[in-house]
């Protein structure tokens, strides 16, 4: 709390000021000033003034959130109040804490606001797998705009074109944002999570269902319709659920055909099927329109159990965990290379061609 | 308050086609004429649809960082954008190359949304794409004993692309700086492969109008037009092509200039940018040998 801070208050008092346990009136017989551990009545200016004095975290908590913040309606706003818990933690308990650090989760990025002086508040941003490391050893940020080219490759160079995906890069931290700055970097993160998830929690979230969006397709992308409700339970299953993409899926086939599949565990929701959903929806209208056949395969069980293994590793992305020489793996490259030698032939897995009518 | 929204293709697959969306919105946020710029992308985040929630000003400018009136600016982005009021005609642009501004409600958001035509049928994408030619050949003044080539996509999904490449040859032409300009396209005659055929000048510099890099003017078109073998290897500036000089520009979307367009678009649309232009222009004023 600073003079400017208590002369601040003295001035809004007129107006009644209400925030975090702090009430102040204007009262017939004077100021009313109350905090959840004192009342005062009938003050005058100075014996506000005093009053005020006498409650420094409540002044600059009033102080922050009017003045520094802001904007009360705003997404912003609400999002730096759910970083350190305001509405759900009294002033002394929630400094105490601050004093120490406050930290939050939101999807893989861990957020911990600090007090600085006069209780404005100060954030560090960092990947929650570099939760402990000292800043030194972390690539230091101070520009929000970097946080593009953060989002834009994983760990392993490779790019992402899904910015909600769990792949995040680690490495680097944001020490010291304040709160726009660390509004605006958490949306170039994860864009649009930040005023979603406000909209949710006001009851307002505008939910477009997958029907709702393919409908409106047009160009290549208008066949997407085509696709059905099972069809689509497995390509929300393949991108949506949280090993994909950490945004809780509140969108179904329509109102009133809720997807049989998790939506995920998220404080952020997705409220419309996203371009790679609808381009991925695409490609897999297409693979629907084949018939399908019966194949024989010549495989020993281990070989069957071993191609299910493969399809697997793939799908689950853990091909490049894969030790070398770790031939119990059937998902290792030097089984997956003798199964190959082995058992495929000029016509593909097993000598069976794909088309036998081309080949009688 | 008032905000910019550039929005712009992007890509799943290249990471590098968003890179001058980002590249004009810093150049614009530097100069301080909005208090808030934000990209949005049809393939990457946040996605048209989302975008406008995404900046708090009550006066949204939307300017689309597309080469020509068609398909996108004209159904996909006022559609994905909830502007439903939204009817072609309010651009008054019946030559496909003379887009303005219009002015509508979103559906999803508090705000009022200046639409904005694509950068480039704007006039001084044709100033962009001389700049383009300079930046190529390091030579501010470069015109006399060079032919320039503006690539095209061609009418592929949208006729009016062509347009926009005529447009801007018709008015680089009429500059009389070049000994020649013609317009060429990567899937209709004049192609792009026989470049070297319609000029008499040694020297040519080829300026595909595209947006971003990517596969067609980083793969398809130096190798169409038989500067390189392999693009992987890359290509020379200038190269030798049939005798000719080949000063292969890449995309003109690259150039810095290209934010001085977006500010000129918001500006007709009622923004007020200041001397923000003046302050893209010093900044990407063209570094000339000796200064
Ligand atoms: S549609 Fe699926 S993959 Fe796309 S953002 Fe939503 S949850 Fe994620």
């Amino acid at each position: 709390m600073n003079d400017a801070q208590v002369e601040a208050l003295v001035e809004a008092a007129e107006e009644g000021v209400e925030i975090d346990g702090l009430r102040i009136a204007q009262e017939r017989s004077g100021y009313r000033f109350e905090t959840p551990e004192r009342t005062h009545e009938g003050l005058s200016g100075s014996e506000l003034r005093t009053a005020a004095e006498e409650s420094p975290w409540f002044v600059s908590n009033w102080h922050y959130w009017t003045h520094v913040v802001g904007g009360p309606e705003s997404a912003r706003h609400e999002y730096l109040r759910w970083v350190e818990g305001a509405d759900d933690h009294a002033v002394p308990e929630r400094y105490e804490a601050l004093s120490t650090g406050l930290t939050r989760e939101w999807g893989q990025l861990s957020i911990t606001a600090t007090l600085a002086d006069d209780g404005v508040r100060r954030y560090d941003l960092r990947h929650v797998a570099d939760g402990d490391r000292a800043e030194e050893d972390l690539e230091t940020h101070v520009d929000p705009l970097d946080a593009r080219r953060i989002a834009t490759y994983d760990d392993d160079g490779r790019y992402r074109p899904l910015s909600t995906a769990p792949t995040l890069r680690t490495g680097w931290v944001y020490p010291d944002l304040d709160g726009r700055a660390l509004v605006e970097t958490v949306e170039f993160l994860y864009p649009a999570t930040v005023e979603n998830w406000n909209r949710e929690r006001r009851g307002e979230l505008d939910i477009t269902h997958f029907r709702e969006t393919a409908e409106r397709q047009t160009g290549i992308y208008s066949i997407v319709e085509g696709l059905s409700v099972e069809e689509l339970e497995a390509a929300a299953e393949a991108c949506c659920v949280d090993s994909q993409c950490l945004k809780r899926r509140m969108w179904d086939e329509d109102e009133e055909t809720p997807l049989d599949v998790p939506r995920g565990e998220e404080a952020f929701p997705c409220r419309e099927p996203c371009s790679l959903l609808v381009t991925a929806a695409r490609k897999f209208v297409t693979l629907g329109r084949e018939e399908t056949r019966s194949y024989e395969f010549e495989l020993t069980p281990t070989e069957k159990e071993q191609i299910e293994g493969i399809i697997d590793a793939v799908a689950d992305g853990r091909v490049g965990e894969i030790r070398e020489a770790d031939l119990n793996d059937g998902a290792n490259r030097y089984r997956a290379r003798y199964l190959r030698a082995l058992r495929g032939g000029e016509h593909g897995l097993s000598n069976t061609p794909t088309y036998p009518e081309d080949h009688d | 308050m008032q905000a910019l929204v550039i929005v712009a293709h992007g890509s799943h697959l290249n990471p590098d086609s968003s890179t001058p969306t980002y590249d004009h919105a810093d150049a614009i946020r530097a100069t301080g004429a909005f208090d808030e710029v934000r990209e949005a992308f049809w393939k990457e985040e946040p996605s048209f649809r989302e975008a406008l929630r995404t900046v708090e000003a009550e006066e949204v400018y939307v300017v689309p960082l597309f080469i020509s009136e068609g398909y996108f600016t004209e159904q996909v982005i006022p559609r994905e954008m909830r502007l439903e009021e939204w009817d072609v005609a309010d651009w008054g642009s019946e030559d496909g190359v003379s887009a303005s501004s219009a002015t509508y409600e979103a559906a999803d958001v508090e705000k009022t949304i200046h639409y904005c035509g694509p950068v480039g049928t704007h006039e001084v994408m044709s100033d962009v794409i001389v700049r383009r030619a300079e930046s190529v050949t390091g030579d501010p003044e470069v015109g006399a004993g060079f032919g320039l080539a503006i690539v095209g996509h061609g009418t592929e999904r949208n006729e009016n692309s062509a347009k926009a490449i005529h447009y801007h040859t018709e008015r680089i032409r009429e500059m009389g700086r070049f000994d020649q300009v013609e317009a060429v396209f990567m899937d209709e005659e004049p192609e792009v492969d026989d470049v070297t055929e319609f000029f008499d000048s040694e020297d040519i510099v080829v300026v595909p109008l595209f947006v971003a890099d990517g596969f067609h003017t980083q793969e398809d078109i130096p190798e169409d037009m038989g500067l390189t073998d392999d693009f992987r290897e890359g290509y020379p500036v200038p190269g030798e092509v049939d005798g000719h000089r080949i000063w292969y520009a890449g995309a003109v979307g690259t150039e810095s200039l290209m934010a001085d367009v977006v500010l000129e678009r918001a500006a007709e649309a009622g923004a007020d940018i200041g001397d923000a232009r003046t302050r893209i222009e010093e900044r990407s004023a063209p570094s000339v040998a000796g200064e």
